[in-house]
């Protein structure tokens, strides 16, 4: 095990929340263990409510696990930190800071050199196609734009992996093409690990080299998909729809399967 | 021509356009023009009518000066010379200074406190549990009830004054400011701390800001406040001040100079709100509300 351990390792992790309103435990995932090799580009889907964001929590360190334990190159992780840069649904950029403080925050928190400062968020603004609208604030700018700048954000801290959640769950269809393609091609060149949280089969072939299907909640693992497409992938291809049709399956029985009071989704 | 359109640019609009751009700009400054006459339009007819009122003797010079007999007093209280006898002439200007000194005094202390006990007890919920009992309990007091306690305590003295309007305008900033920094959203706050903010910096880079449209309500309500309490202080506490003037007024019953008075706070007050409205949308231009007017 040591002498091949792997980049990402979650152990037997199971998280409960206690719900206070009724009283009770919930148990948002169970038992779920998983090995993410550096450089994979994993998706995540599910039905609504199935813990894939607190799957997604525990991997960042906003939440820990209640059992069992996530090691990132062998090391528990024990909080969030600059490593594991969070792309979230909601943006949540500063909206009291510019375009390019946003993404200058990261560097500026870490104590980087001002000088480098600007060379950096110069190049990864290039980078995500936001160069020309640096002095603007969070609220003039638009969906697309905002979900460019929270990439930026934490593309500058080079982190060893990208988690995102459902990050473009929020933006027109158009928007959100061209960004998965724009994610794909930065994959692409940077082969930079990235855990991709999503509840669209089709976003979740297009991007990934693994699906994680998971089951309604209690989230466990309900399958383990290997997507070996070239990119870029063309979604009309017959290839393409073999893979969604089986996940879409997958996710089908598993709403199918909760419980009537919950009300389907 | 040219001279005639700088000194009345209005008459250049009536003299036929020659160019279409030349008569839309008349058609803002028509506008503007008439927006203004529509502010202004009630008090003008409030002081004519009180003019006319009081001038026809319909109701006698001495239950009601008229404006100008007001105007002529307040010119006197600016204008006039000091005399030892002359216990109003020339003191509007070190009066008015007196009180601002005091609201000046009085509002940095509440706000330094205000602002540094309410992110505390907006973000840490033991300081919340630790005062909110105690501030609830001290602010259903209501402020002139501290009168008679602050001039025990301190005596005559501009400590008194200083104290009443610190500790009368802390309350709703303290309120306001626990309210904002309560509110961060903790998305923010998980954004932080995943781009590399350590927990301890995370009420300076995250809980401030996100406080700060609150701090700044907070801040508006308390200088009111303030200008409030300067006036009870004054008329009780110290001498000197536009309170202290407003309480002569009364006892030597010089309405006239009464109304010059409640003119004079109104319009500082006024002012001073406007002072921090501007600064509030300086430093709230990130905010949709704010820079969209």
């Amino acid at each position: 095990m040591n002498s091949q351990q792997p980049f990402i390792a979650f152990q037997n992790v199971h998280k409960t929340f206690r719900d206070a309103r009724e009283g009770r435990v919930v148990h948002a995932i169970e038992d779920i263990s998983l090995q993410i090799g550096d450089g994979e580009f994993v998706t995540v889907i599910g039905p609504s409510g199935c813990g894939k964001t607190t799957f997604l929590n525990i991997l960042a360190g906003f939440e820990r696990p209640s059992a069992g334990q996530v090691l990132l190159e062998g090391q528990p992780i024990e909080g969030p930190g600059a490593d594991r840069g969070v792309v979230f649904q909601e943006y949540a950029l500063f909206p009291w800071l510019t375009l390019r403080q946003n993404v200058e925050y990261g560097p500026r928190e870490r104590g980087i050199p001002a000088s480098l400062i600007r060379e950096h968020s110069d190049r990864t603004l290039a980078l995500v196609r936001l160069a020309g609208a640096e002095n603007r604030y969070p609220h003039e700018l638009s969906g697309g734009m905002r979900q460019r700048v929270a990439l930026a954000r934490v593309l500058i801290n080079e982190p060893k992996i990208l988690l995102m959640d459902e990050p473009f769950a929020a933006l027109d269809a158009q928007t959100r093409a061209r960004l998965q393609q724009e994610v794909a091609k930065l994959w692409t060149e940077t082969r930079k690990t990235v855990f991709f949280v999503t509840h669209s089969v089709e976003e979740a072939v297009l991007l990934a080299d693994r699906v994680i299907a998971m089951t309604a909640i209690p989230g466990r693992i309900k399958a383990d998909v290997r997507i070996a497409l070239p990119r870029p992938r063309d979604p009309t291809s017959p290839a393409f729809n073999d893979h969604r049709r089986t996940l879409q399956n997958l996710l089908t029985e598993e709403i199918g399967a909760e419980p009537a009071t919950l009300g389907g989704l | 021509m040219t001279q005639t359109s700088v000194s009345e640019p209005v008459r250049l609009v009536a003299a036929e356009p020659a160019t279409k751009n030349l008569e839309e700009g008349g058609e803002a400054a028509r506008e503007k023009v008439w927006r203004l006459l529509r502010r202004i339009a009630l008090p003008a007819v409030i002081l004519l009518a009180w003019q006319l009122v009081t001038s026809a003797g319909w109701i006698s010079g001495s239950s009601l000066p008229s404006p100008t007999t007001v105007a002529v007093a307040w010119w006197d209280w600016i204008f006039g010379p000091r005399q030892a006898l002359a216990w109003y002439s020339g003191t509007w200007v070190p009066y008015v200074v007196m009180s601002l000194e005091r609201v000046a005094a009085g509002f940095a202390i509440a706000s330094v406190t205000g602002i540094f006990l309410g992110v505390l007890i907006g973000w840490y919920s033991a300081v919340e549990d630790l005062f909110d009992g105690l501030i609830n309990f001290l602010r259903a007091v209501p402020m002139t009830a501290w009168v008679p306690f602050a001039v025990f305590i301190f005596g005559i003295h501009e400590s008194a004054a200083i104290f009443l309007i610190a500790f009368g305008s802390f309350f709703p900033i303290v309120v306001n400011v626990a309210a904002g920094a309560r509110q961060t959203p903790r998305i923010l706050i998980r954004a932080a701390r995943m781009l590399g903010t350590p927990p301890r910096k995370l009420l300076v880079r995250v809980v401030l800001p996100a406080a700060l449209p609150a701090i700044f309500t907070g801040l508006r309500v308390g200088l009111g406040l303030a200008w409030v309490l300067v006036i009870v202080a004054e008329m009780l506490a110290v001498q000197g001040g536009l309170g202290y003037a407003l309480w002569s007024a009364y006892q030597f019953s010089r309405l006239d100079l009464i109304l010059a008075a409640i003119a004079s706070v109104g319009g500082l007050g006024l002012s001073s709100d406007r002072l921090i409205s501007l600064l509030a949308q300086r430093a709230l231009r990130w905010q949709t509300g704010v820079t969209g007017r």
